[in-house]
């Protein structure tokens, strides 16, 4: 039988607030335990949540920027349940009436195609603490820095049929945050956290299948491993005539397998009612239209304007717009040389290449937009040929020189374009080269054009790389076949 | 709805709230009698009217982003039974 995966994505989004949701205790990551848990994060008796405006903005901003219905009011809520991390014996969140209604987000996929994905809705709540459940004489340790930090929750509607969707539509989302600032995006941190509800169905049907929840999948690689795996168990168990029920799965990626939690039934009664220390947020239009005037341009539009103003190709469009640092190295780049696809060369072959050869990202690279578009311009000008450039590109990156120019100067990479500098080299390497010139005169026509290669490079090295290669090319091929 | 010993337990374990068989049955009556006065608020036609999520008719006020709070770790530490390297510990808990 043919079958068809479904795939909805739960992701949460810390959001880079600088305090609390609901307090004014720091959200810095990386503190000592408890450093940064007040009395209101640690549930103490007669405290009261104030909500922190930057959270609100930032969840209108990411509805803003999917196109979303944003309601006039949304309203929290307590979700119930005991465990040690969350001291107050319930999660504020939004059940009823989140922040967020329902939008879209485009994913690419990897034929450079696009995809819609429908967003139900994103709400506000508060994060928990961490148990760390290491020796402690037996006992659990709770750190609650990181109770009360503003989470953002995206709910995806099942709209991805394969892993690469998934995968692509967690990039998509990653990249909407990012480029906003509302969010650091940093998932080694779990700064964006994922839960993957999978199902699978013979092709052609339109019920949905039962689904299991995969929680906490913590990076692109695994949201595909662990949906690959999911699928597979999941139709090997129906072919054997079994029945999928719906449950919690945790994803184990050292065994590249997920795992059926043990959750008794009653955990998911969260008893949800309003939260009376809360009143309903409401937002006006002129509040709505004042973040709207501040959106950046979004990634699917750079992407889109990439293809359109700049005449880039949809993958280097798609890889160039992939973040906001990237797109504005290259926007850069190309500002100072004038030549898009120049730039976009150069920022994906040699700026690419060198930044993965030593890890780095490209915020920290050694060579600025300014230096790598002066030198692009360089070469477009024909001030230095392109072996010149790779020179120029290489003292730039270990700090060697301020520009190009002052590297081209320094190392007297100007290429020579003085046809009778050129010629006398030519002339030289002919005369010293008498048995190659036999050889080349004996061969077969079609077979001298790749002999002449040995003619450029003799010249090349006598010019100690700055001939321009073309011209030599053009006028050795002329004096040789004069020869003949 | 009719209540039954069985649906106040779990509500009662739900909320961790010990409740001994006595307390149980009187609660199944106080319970069922609220649940009527919900029944008879049930039959009112609420079409077009804005559920209320809260009694008071205001809205919420908003802080700025700002830390305002300092670390007070080791006050609110006084009074846990058990610390260690700044932790809360607590029976442990295995997910």
């Amino acid at each position: 039988m043919q079958w068809e995966t479904v795939i909805g994505l739960e992701v949460h989004v810390q959001l880079a607030t600088r305090s609390k949701i609901f307090s004014g205790a720091s959200t810095a990551f990386g503190a000592e335990p408890n450093t940064q848990a007040c009395a209101v994060d640690l549930g103490l008796p007669g405290v009261l949540p104030v909500l922190n405006e930057q959270a609100v903005a930032m969840a209108v901003q990411f509805g803003l920027a999917i196109h979303a219905d944003i309601p006039e009011v949304s309203v929290f809520d307590r979700k119930n349940y005991f465990y040690p991390d969350l001291p107050k014996g319930y999660q504020t969140s939004q059940m009823y009436h989140p922040i967020v209604g329902a939008g879209e987000v485009e994913i690419t996929l990897d034929d450079n195609t696009t995809k819609c994905i429908r967003i139900h809705h994103a709400h506000l709540e508060e994060d928990a603490g961490k148990s760390l459940h290491e020796d402690f004489h037996g006992m659990t340790g709770i750190d609650l820095n990181r109770a009360g930090t503003p989470l953002l929750e995206i709910v995806s509607e099942p709209d991805m049929r394969n892993a690469k969707e998934a995968a692509a539509y967690l990039k998509a989302i990653h990249s909407i945050v990012t480029y906003l600032g509302i969010s650091d995006g940093n998932m080694a941190e779990g700064s964006m956290r994922c839960d993957v509800n999978v199902s699978v169905r013979p092709k052609g049907q339109e019920a949905f299948g039962t689904r299991a929840e995969i929680k906490n999948v913590n990076s692109f690689r695994f949201v595909e491993r662990a949906i690959a795996f999911e699928v597979e168990r999941q139709i090997e168990l129906i072919e054997d005539g079994g029945k999928v029920v719906q449950e919690t799965r945790l994803f184990d990626p050292e065994r590249d397998e997920t795992r059926s939690m043990r959750t008794k039934e009653e955990a998911n009664d969260y008893r949800y009612f309003p939260c009376p220390d809360l009143l309903p947020v409401v937002l006006d239009q002129a509040y709505l239209e004042h973040l709207r005037s501040q959106l950046p341009e979004l990634p699917a539009d750079k992407r889109a304007r990439f293809q359109t103003e700049l005449g880039l190709s949809a993958y280097d469009a798609s890889v160039l717009s992939a973040s906001r640092e990237m797109a504005e190295f290259f926007e850069e780049v190309h500002r100072v040389c004038g030549d898009a696809k120049q730039a976009a060369n150069w920022v994906q072959g040699e700026l690419a290449g060198a930044l993965n050869r030593e890890s780095l990202s490209i915020q920290n690279s050694p060579i600025s937009a300014q230096q790598l578009g002066g030198l692009i311009g360089r070469v477009l000008d024909d001030t230095i040929n392109g072996k010149a450039a790779k020179q120029v590109f290489q003292a730039l990156w270990n700090g060697q020189g301020s520009s190009a120019d002052e590297v081209i100067e320094a190392k007297g990479l100007k290429q020579v374009t003085d046809t009778g500098a050129i010629e006398a080299m030519i002339d030289q390497v002919i005369a010293e080269s008498p048995a190659q010139v036999a050889q080349y005169r004996d061969s077969e026509p079609e077979k001298r054009g790749k002999m002449i290669g040995y003619f450029v490079g003799q010249v090349m090295k006598a010019s100690r790389g700055t001939a321009n290669p073309q011209q030599v090319n053009g006028v050795l091929k002329a004096k040789l076949d004069a020869l003949l | 709805m009719a209540l039954e010993d069985s649906h106040v337990r779990r509500a009662a374990h739900l909320a961790r709230i010990a409740v001994s068989d006595d307390q149980a049955s009187s609660f199944v009556d106080d319970l069922s009698r609220i649940l009527d006065m919900v029944d008879q608020l049930q039959s009112i036609d609420t079409e077009g009217v804005i559920p209320l999520s809260h009694p008071l008719d205001a809205t919420q006020r908003l802080r700025a982003d700002e830390v305002t709070e300092t670390n007070q770790r080791d006050n609110f530490q006084r009074c846990a039974p058990a610390v260690e390297e700044g932790l809360y510990l607590v029976p442990r808990v295995v997910e």
